[in-house]
């Protein structure tokens, strides 16, 4: 079988968009989402997500998230194979509505944080993470 | 066309992952007071290495932050555990290791910087592992714990720890001198169906990808290594046997005289590096 | 898994009154995800710490439900606002039954 230039053109184009996009968005995620929201709107910012643009090791990815003022942030992974990641609910002695915990990533996929905030509205921001693969089994 | 096609593919696949390799020139501090020695001048026996550095330098910042706080750093947990199994008695005499050692902290002091060494007694280079079951079989009359076994690693990096930021300083010459050869040998010789040396990666491509991952010049003064692909401490001998059968070769096994000869070899090429023990790594 | 299961916890001893101190937790378990396979192909059953709690003088500072996805030896961070000398409790539940505890106290000066 040969190929035509355009078909090679095609073809790396398929595969370079294979690297950057993060496994297929999955419908879990909304219902997941949906259930923590009751189906309310969920704007964007109001809730800030740190997490390494690569990381080393998918089993052990450090994650932050804080939420001025949230009663819960959601933490969920799109792309593994259950995408719920933990639930942090801020009791009254929380000094900040934020934590930082490790979490694991089947792969490279996008992050998300769902806050709920005083008012009882919410707040989403997320982050594309990517899973390198190691060198040598060990 | 076909080959070409191909070639491009594999050319936008490896795009993605052209960083920039090799070490960084960032600072080991532990718990913001104990400066380790991550670079240094090499020994006088390395003849082709001019620098050694410890493999903290080649891991990305997230990983290498994990070693900087006691409390962030996981291994830390397993030596808890090894200070419980320090504290127990064991075996048909009753003792456990404090009843002998007392403090780990005072009397381990400085233990871990010169293994593996000669031992007189039973006139063989030991490893602490090998020390470690020397005590139990001789003195507790307790069995010996399979080399590498989760509480000989958690009590190997319980002691190891306490050496933190001493550096390595194992002998080479006098009866140890042998073996250090034997290891020597074993460190150039390539081995497997890949053909491949330690040295082949470890000296002449350190710095270089293998695929996604640096390789870094495989100084073992951070073991026992918390490694985040497994969770869990990992022994010198282990990750020997990771990279022999990497190699595609049958490999020696964990507590060989082989191994035990790699690892004095080895470990004297990280002869002035601070050790780390337990360190982090991806 | 209760066997071998270790809880760490960095609290400051001394604190100002209405003072926001950073606590960090870690715990040593296995958090098997229930999406493994063993050598010979049956899939290993999920077994994990799914709730963590910290509480200060009987009141919630933090409530965390964990799925598989956090990482083995489960490692939180975060600041808690001490109003008056007294105790935090950090609470593990495992998902076979088994609770893990560790109080540490806190002075006010």
């Amino acid at each position: 079988m040969d190929f035509t230039r355009r078909e090679t053109l095609a073809l790396g184009a398929g595969a370079a968009l294979m690297t950057i996009l993060p496994f297929r968005a999955n419908a879990a995620v909304e219902d997941v989402i949906a259930e923590f929201t009751g189906g309310a709107a969920v704007a964007d910012g109001g809730v800030d997500l740190t997490a390494p643009e690569i990381a080393e090791n998918g089993n052990t990815v450090p994650v932050s998230v804080e939420a001025a003022g949230a009663s819960a942030i959601m933490l969920l992974a799109a792309g593994n194979p259950t995408p719920g990641v933990a639930t942090f609910n801020f009791g009254p002695l929380a000094a900040t509505q934020a934590a930082s915990t490790r979490i694991r990533l089947a792969g490279t996929q996008d992050v998300i944080a769902i806050a709920k905030l005083a008012d009882g509205s919410f707040a989403r921001a997320s982050k594309t993470v990517k899973v390198t693969i190691g060198g040598c089994g060990g | 066309m076909k080959i070409k096609a191909l070639t491009a593919v594999t050319l936008l696949l490896a795009a993605p992952m052209a960083m920039a390799g090799g070490a960084d020139d960032d600072t080991l501090v532990i718990n913001e007071e104990l400066e380790m020695v991550t670079k240094t001048a090499a020994p006088a026996h390395m003849e082709n290495v001019d620098e050694i550095m410890s493999g903290w330098h080649f891991r990305s910042d997230e990983t290498q932050a994990l070693q900087m706080d006691d409390f962030d750093n996981p291994g830390m947990i397993f030596v808890d555990q090894g200070m419980d199994v320090w504290n127990t008695a064991e075996g048909s005499e009753g003792k456990a290791c404090a009843d002998c050692h007392g403090d780990p902290a005072d009397s381990m002091a400085g233990v871990a910087a010169t293994y593996p060494k000669w031992n007189d007694a039973s006139e063989e280079v030991r490893t602490l592992q090998m020390q470690i079951n020397g005590c139990r079989t001789e003195r507790m009359g307790a069995e010996a714990y399979k080399y590498d076994a989760g509480t000989a690693i958690n009590v190997e990096a319980m002691i190891t720890s306490h050496s933190r930021g001493m550096p390595v300083n194992v002998a080479i010459d006098g009866p140890a001198e042998a073996m250090w050869e034997e290891g020597k040998e074993l460190y150039y010789t390539r081995t497997g169906q890949l053909e491949l040396s330690c040295a082949n990666c470890h000296e002449d491509n350190y710095g270089n990808y293998i695929r996604a991952d640096h390789l870094s010049q495989g100084q073992i003064n951070g073991f026992p290594t918390y490694r985040l692909k497994n969770a869990k401490l990992n022994g010198v001998h282990s990750r020997f046997k990771g990279c022999v059968r990497d190699t595609r070769a049958e490999t020696y096994s964990p507590g060989s005289a082989e191994f035990v000869a790699l690892e004095l070899y080895v470990k004297s090429r990280a002869n002035g590096l601070s050790v780390e023990g337990p360190s982090v790594r991806n | 898994m209760a066997s071998g299961v270790k809880p760490r916890v960095k609290v400051p001893k001394k604190a100002a009154a209405g003072e926001a101190i950073t606590i960090k937790t870690l715990i040593s378990h296995k958090m098997e995800s229930g999406q493994r396979k063993d050598k010979s192909g049956n899939v290993i059953p999920r077994s994990i710490i799914n709730r963590f709690t910290a509480e200060f003088n009987g009141q919630s500072v933090v409530d965390v439900t964990l799925e598989p996805a956090i990482s083995t030896n489960p490692y939180f961070e975060f600041e808690a606002t001490v109003p008056e000398a007294g105790d935090f409790k950090f609470t593990w539940y495992d998902d076979d039954g088994d609770v893990y505890e560790s109080t540490k106290s806190v002075k006010i000066g």
